[in-house]
């Protein structure tokens, strides 16, 4: 018996969402009193993969396998289920990111594992069945699902636990999956990425506006507040619809679900598909002129007034803080 | 082409979320129901277009009980050729997948295109369920998709942008946002969807993997704690010293 966690490389580093996913694994493993170990498809080196252990991963399975750099979500389901055979994992986690949205429903049909998608806390084992908590209807409510089977697929919300790290070394193994090139179904041809920029979806801090700012020229101030603290850029559907930005910065019911430390909202009434990408947020910051915006009810900390005069006094006290620090 | 969308029913956006019999079922009470808008507005809308351009059939599927009657017949109505019910409730995704999987087998399409997600249960799984029952490649998460000799070329969302991929057919889409315009049915097509072929088939036997125990709407909102706009430092003081976020 084990858990493994499949922890996803990008550019020869592991991505930040699949460290909480490998702490996530390790954590149930814990729980259960048996071994983390983790499985990693693609280039990687190994004293990279060896960090793991801070996460408290036993031992790596790694397909050193250049063909295993771009994702495609049949071979990587196929691979995936060796490992657990040859780990005899009874739990795998996986992140609920872009490729874990698919990795893991395909992963536990060949399984034939129950799988909650989402999972927002540590499953709660009695028998051979485990209940975990996971929101549903955009996080208007959660619901805790059974899962039914011996094997089970938790594929895990980003930043629903915050890792801790230890000093812990994981050994690394080296892992050939029984994949063949024809199992390999799709080609990468390109990719674009905003480069320089934080991604939304990795981000811890995120400053994002909305239609009270008026127009896509206002935005400068924004950008400065994101660029000081280190964070990235966000936006409301209604701001992405007449291309004042770029749709991959809309949040929300329809754009992307985020959960940074901080979420600070210029100028964006705070409608409820809007909160549901953003609710999950530790900290809310909300700058709006109309005292009655729906997103107060949603904030820890409210400025009543006008986005024009209050963010650059925000980025003076901020630049003041960084100097100081 | 022949392509097959599998559809889904959820409660609309603004209805009021409850749950009763001691949290364990969530309340249809005062609730208005409504295709998944993601299977409305972007996979369905985006068959049609491919059946336009090549021709062929656009096939809609439900798993849904006799009420979901009034979705179908909008699918057919945007311009689906016909549709099937499966005559089960869906309480499972790899039972409904099971469900899209055995109807797909004894049909040959070339494209199945599913939503991303409902807005419901926000699962993400179905799609790719069905892909691996059937072991057909998948993509998710699609913004774009054209199809040539075979050859889908496909723009799908990863971290921080986005990537191009090709595929060949028999392949499973998961669509999102972006991939097409939603379409609103006229006149002609609400009348011509009262006379397209609905059949309804009753479930395979398949058991069910997950079932939900029980529902929790979040506590009492958050209390905000307001600050002056003459005193921005003190808000950015509160974030470093209280909240300790920057
Ligand atoms: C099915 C469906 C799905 C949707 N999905 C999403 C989604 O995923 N994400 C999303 O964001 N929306 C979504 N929407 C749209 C959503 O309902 C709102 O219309 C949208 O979020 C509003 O954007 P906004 O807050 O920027 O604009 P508005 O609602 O116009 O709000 C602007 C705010 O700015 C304030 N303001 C004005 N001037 C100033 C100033 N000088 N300083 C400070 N504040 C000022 C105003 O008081 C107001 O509160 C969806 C809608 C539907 C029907
Ligand atoms: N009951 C259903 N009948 C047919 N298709 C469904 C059903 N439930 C979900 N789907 C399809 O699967 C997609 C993803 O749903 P889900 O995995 O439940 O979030 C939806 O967008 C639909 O295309």
């Amino acid at each position: 018996m084990s858990v493994l966690s499949v922890v996803e490389i990008s550019e020869g580093k592991i991505k930040k969402a699949s460290v909480e996913a490998a702490f996530y694994g390790s954590k149930v493993a814990e729980g259960l009193g048996t071994d983390s170990i983790a499985v990693v498809l693609g280039e990687a080196s190994a004293d990279e993969l060896a960090t793991l252990g801070q996460v408290g991963v036993k031992n790596v399975l790694h397909a050193n396998d250049a063909r295993f750099n771009n994702f495609d979500s049949k071979a990587f389901a196929k691979a995936v289920g060796e490992a657990v055979s040859a780990s005899g994992a009874t739990v795998v986690s996986i992140s609920f990111n872009q490729n874990g949205k698919l990795l893991a429903p395909r992963l536990s049909v060949r399984l034939k594992a129950a799988y909650v998608p989402g999972a927002v806390d540590l499953p709660v084992f009695s028998g051979a069945s485990a209940t975990v908590k996971k929101n549903v209807f955009s996080g208007k409510a959660s619901a805790q699902y059974q899962l039914n089977t011996e094997k089970k697929v938790i594929a895990v919300n980003p930043n629903s636990l915050s890792p801790v790290r230890g000093t812990g070394t994981a050994s690394v193994e080296a892992f050939a999956p029984a994949v063949t090139d024809a199992d390999f179904s799709t080609v990468v041809k390109s990719t674009d990425k905003i480069v320089g920029e934080i991604p939304l979806s990795e981000a811890e801090l995120v400053v994002s506006a909305g239609r009270g700012l008026k127009g896509p020229e206002n935005w400068g101030m924004i950008e400065e507040m994101a660029h000081l603290l280190g964070a990235a850029t966000a936006c409301s559907r209604a701001v992405a619809d007449v291309d004042w930005r770029p749709h991959h910065e809309h949040v929300g019911q329809t754009g992307l679900t985020i959960r940074p430390n901080l979420y600070v909202a210029v100028g964006i009434s705070g409608a409820i598909q809007h909160l549901a990408g953003v609710n999950g947020s530790k900290v809310i910051v909300v700058v709006n002129t109309d005292p009655e915006a729906p997103f107060f009810k949603a904030a820890d900390y409210g400025i009543v007034g006008d986005a024009f005069q209050v963010v650059p006094k925000m980025n003076e006290e901020i630049k003041k803080l960084k100097s100081a620090h | 082409m022949k392509i097959l969308v599998p559809i889904a029913k959820v409660p609309d956006t603004t209805s009021k979320i409850a749950f009763v019999d001691n949290n364990t079922k969530f309340s249809p009470d005062g609730v208005t129901f409504i295709m998944n808008p993601t299977d409305e507005w972007y996979a369905l809308v985006r068959a049609i277009e491919l059946k336009e351009k090549q021709g062929g059939e656009v096939v809609v599927i439900h798993v849904g009980l006799a009420d979901s009657e009034q979705i179908i017949r909008k699918a057919l109505a945007i311009g689906a050729d016909k549709a099937v019910r499966v005559d089960a409730d869906p309480t499972d995704a790899y039972f409904v997948a099971a469900q899209i999987a055995a109807h797909a087998k004894t049909e040959n399409y070339d494209l199945i295109i599913a939503g991303k997600e409902t807005i419901d249960y926000n699962s993400y799984e179905v799609g790719g369920m069905v892909a691996e029952l059937l072991d057909l490649p998948c993509v998710a998460l699609v913004q774009k998709l054209d199809i040539e000799n075979g050859v889908a070329t496909i723009k799908r969302e990863i971290e921080g942008g986005t990537e191009t991929v090709e595929a060949k057919l028999p392949l499973v889409i998961c669509a999102q946002k972006e991939l097409a315009e939603a379409r609103i049915p006229n006149m002609k097509g609400i009348m011509g969807a009262r006379t397209k072929p609905l059949a309804v088939v009753p479930a395979d036997a398949t058991e069910k993997l997950t079932a939900i125990t029980s529902y929790a709407v979040p506590e009492k909102a958050k209390e905000c704690k307001y600050v002056s706009p003459d005193n921005v430092a003190e808000l950015i003081r509160l974030l470093h010293e209280e909240a300790k976020v920057i």
